[in-house]
């Protein structure tokens, strides 16, 4: 019903271009995710779509229907913002029916529609507060309420849930995913946290620079990043890195090693190596096994452990100086300085070229 | 909790004590004063004792009456008219001068009458002048309030834009407020002059020569209005300011989601726009009212209070009787009166517009 189309979007501030061509595919009902560092970009997309920054450059299309210079109002979308922008003299209800009011729909179907969101949103027993007398989690609420009054054809999101505690993050979370089950509609969500990119996407857009890293769905991006930035910014803590250099290119394996390293071969994935060249082997923490010290891959010194209850986060120091992280899935006590070793399964390893 | 900071605070009060010293030497000692003196007949230079006379200054200046007469009757019983077919009604001055039966209206002066069918009523009052006065005051007031915030308000509207050139905007809407009153008083008094006056001939340019040049301020029914029209446009900069700060603390987010709700203009300023402002519209009131009770310098200026007493204010009836006719106790009592007058509209305004 509501598909949305980036074709080539630019967006320039004076001579500072800040988004620099990007194409994305949304289709009806789904719910894409757009993460990203800070200042990569990612409320101005949002914001374009919105209409409320121009389009430099490149179509976008809602419904299938070219809406760069249309109004705001008429392009069928609903935003939340991250400060809620809620009106503060008005009471919940006035809030939430407020796009009715502007178009002057009648009183019993405005007071139906706001009946039908504050269901959805559980929140009948707010109705007749005003903003200041709300948590910010109901602020949110009354936010998203109104959004789901105008019926939109696209949700857009930008950060809705960073100004929350993290315990009602988790709860406006799974709300926000219940929402989309309930309503079907397509949303555009933009986060800074992983965890709101992986639970809640369906796509997960990955930009940095005003630029499309990698899209895809979210185990997509976990488990095969398409580049260094994508297998670095999904997943925490982080990959580590490990430079190589290529020993032998075989038809689906490359061949790495390095002096902290011994030879191994690791899927190639399609990307073009040759021998000789340097190359960066990613392994993520979670995946590293500690060994007995004659059997593993990589030998260090621990340096630091975190302790989580639930899982053990070591920094262990390289014999070469690097250092890398492990995640262990169970409470382990290791001292600094304890001498450890790690292996890990090579096809759950990447290489990436220089 | 006041021991500790009367005692451990000196240097804090230290520093505090030239502002409240001026304050209390400036405004709360005179202010004291006046309310004395306006229970004494002080002169401002005189040789004889000052003597306390409780409240009768304000017997003086706030006794008022209505005074209903009759037409005048020949034997049978007809009213008898004059040649224009009006009736014919006995002289005031009949029940204020020497008049046993009215005790009440002697020693008042008629300061206007309306008909109520054949029986005319006609107020008096014992001080003529301070009712015309506090009466043009109260309409300058009801004028310049409404007219100076709304202009200022679309005035900040327009200039609260992000457009080329728009400093050279607010700097001029700005500048009169930086230019002192006497001189701006002294200019309009050019513009408004009868004969070779600036509006006259702009008007009569405007209209093709139609328009027949007007003595604005020696003409009872214009010179008010035509003190209002250049106060107004001495202080609506100010006034834009102060909205142009209330405007900028909006939050530009509230309007970006009502654009997204497909507000119109209207409606934007409507529900975003204009609640944002409500505090900031309870100061403009505040201030500008106050500001028009105050009228002083125009008056002073331009007219002298004149023509016939059409434009004289309670200001300048303070002034004028506590030093032009050195009766300092009569200015005090005014001052007084206005005071309260101030005080009462304020608490009357906050209450109005307060936070529900
Ligand atoms: N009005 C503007 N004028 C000039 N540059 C701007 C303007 N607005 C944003 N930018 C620039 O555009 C880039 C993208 O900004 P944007 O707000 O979209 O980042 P973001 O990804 O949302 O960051 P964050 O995660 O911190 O919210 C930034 O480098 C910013 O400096
Ligand atoms: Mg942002």
């Amino acid at each position: 019903m509501a598909d949305v189309k980036l074709r080539d979007i630019r967006k320039s501030y004076g001579a500072t271009e800040v988004i620099k061509g990007v194409d994305i595919d949304i289709a009806d009902g789904e719910f894409v995710v757009f993460v990203g560092p800070s200042g990569c970009g990612k409320s101005t997309l949002l914001r374009m779509i919105a209409g409320l920054e121009d389009i430099t450059a490149g179509t976008l299309e809602i419904d299938g229907v070219r809406v760069n210079d249309l109004e705001p109002s008429r392009r069928g979308i609903a935003m939340v913002f991250q400060s809620y922008a809620i009106f503060p003299h008005m009471t919940v209800r006035e809030n939430v029916a407020f796009g009715l009011t502007i178009n002057k729909v009648s009183k019993a179907d405005k007071e139906a529609a706001v009946a039908n969101a504050a269901r959805i949103l559980q929140m009948e027993h707010l109705l007749d507060r005003r903003p200041s007398e709300l948590s910010g989690g109901q602020r949110q609420r009354v936010a998203i309420g109104r959004a789901i009054v105008r019926d939109p054809k696209v949700f857009l999101f930008d950060e809705p849930l960073s100004n929350l505690d993290a315990a009602l993050r988790m709860d406006m979370r799974m709300e926000i995913g219940k929402l989309h089950q309930d309503l079907g509609a397509s949303m555009i969500y933009v986060t800074h946290d992983q965890v709101e990119a992986m639970t809640l996407a369906d796509k997960i857009v990955v930009l940095k620079d005003g630029q499309v890293m990698q899209a895809g769905a979210p185990m997509d991006l976990y488990h095969n990043p398409a580049n260094l930035f994508v297998a670095g910014f999904l997943g925490a803590p982080s990959m580590n890195f490990i430079p190589v250099s290529v020993t032998e290119v075989g038809p689906d394996t490359v061949t790495v090693s390095s002096p902290s390293l011994d030879a191994i071969s690791v899927p190639r994935k399609g990307r073009d190596f040759t021998t000789g060249q340097t190359a960066t082997l990613g392994v993520r923490p979670q995946y590293l096994r500690p060994v007995g010290a004659d059997a593993g891959m990589l030998h260090g010194t621990v340096v630091l452990t975190e302790r989580l209850g639930s899982e053990t986060v070591v920094d262990v120091k390289l014999a070469n100086g690097s250092k890398i992280i492990a995640a262990l899935p169970q409470d382990m006590v290791m001292s600094p300085g304890e001498a450890v070793s790690f292996t890990f399964a090579p096809d759950q390893a990447h290489a990436f070229p220089e | 909790m006041a021991s500790k900071l009367t005692t451990s605070n000196r240097a804090g009060w230290g520093f505090a004590l030239p502002g409240f010293g001026l304050i209390a030497l400036f405004i709360v000692i005179p202010f004291f004063f006046a309310f004395y003196l306006s229970l004494t007949n002080q002169r401002l230079i005189s040789p004889n004792p000052t003597e306390f006379v409780g409240l009768s200054n304000y017997e003086n200046l706030l006794s008022i009456g209505v005074l209903t007469l009759e037409p005048e009757r020949d034997d049978a019983g007809t009213i008898i008219r004059d040649d224009d077919g009006l009736p014919e009604y006995p002289r005031v001055r009949s029940f204020t001068r020497n008049n046993p039966d009215f005790p009440q209206y002697a020693g008042m002066q008629e300061w206007f009458r309306w008909q109520s069918g054949d029986t005319a009523k006609v107020v008096v009052a014992t001080d003529v002048v301070f009712w015309k006065s506090l009466w043009n005051t109260v309409k300058f007031v009801l004028v310049v309030a409404p007219v100076q915030a709304g202009l200022a308000l679309c005035l900040a509207l327009l200039i609260n834009q992000r457009l080329r050139g728009i400093n050279v905007y607010r700097a001029i809407y700005f500048m009169p407020v930086v230019v002192s009153i006497v001189v701006v008083s002294l200019l309009w008094r050019f513009l408004y002059s009868p004969d070779s006056g600036l509006l006259n001939n702009m008007l009569q340019g405007l209209t093709f020569g139609i328009f027949e040049p007007r003595d604005w301020l020696g003409n009872p029914d214009t010179a008010l209005g035509s003190i209002m029209a250049m106060s107004i446009w001495q202080a609506v900069g100010f006034h834009m300011v102060i909205w142009l700060a209330g405007l900028q603390t909006i939050s530009p987010m509230l309007y970006e989601a009502a654009s997204i709700e497909g507000a119109s203009k209207w409606q934007t300023f409507r529900y975003v726009t204009w609640p944002g402002l409500r505090n900031t519209a309870v100061l403009v009131l505040i201030v500008i009212t106050m500001q028009a009770f105050a009228l002083f310098a125009q008056i002073d200026v331009m007219t002298n209070g004149g023509p016939l007493d059409s434009t004289t204010t309670l200001v300048f009836q303070t002034v004028e009787r506590g030093y032009g006719k050195q009766d300092i106790s009569g200015g005090a009592t005014i001052s007084v009166i206005l005071f309260l007058l101030v005080l009462t509209i304020s608490l009357i305004q906050r209450f109005l517009t307060r936070e529900r």
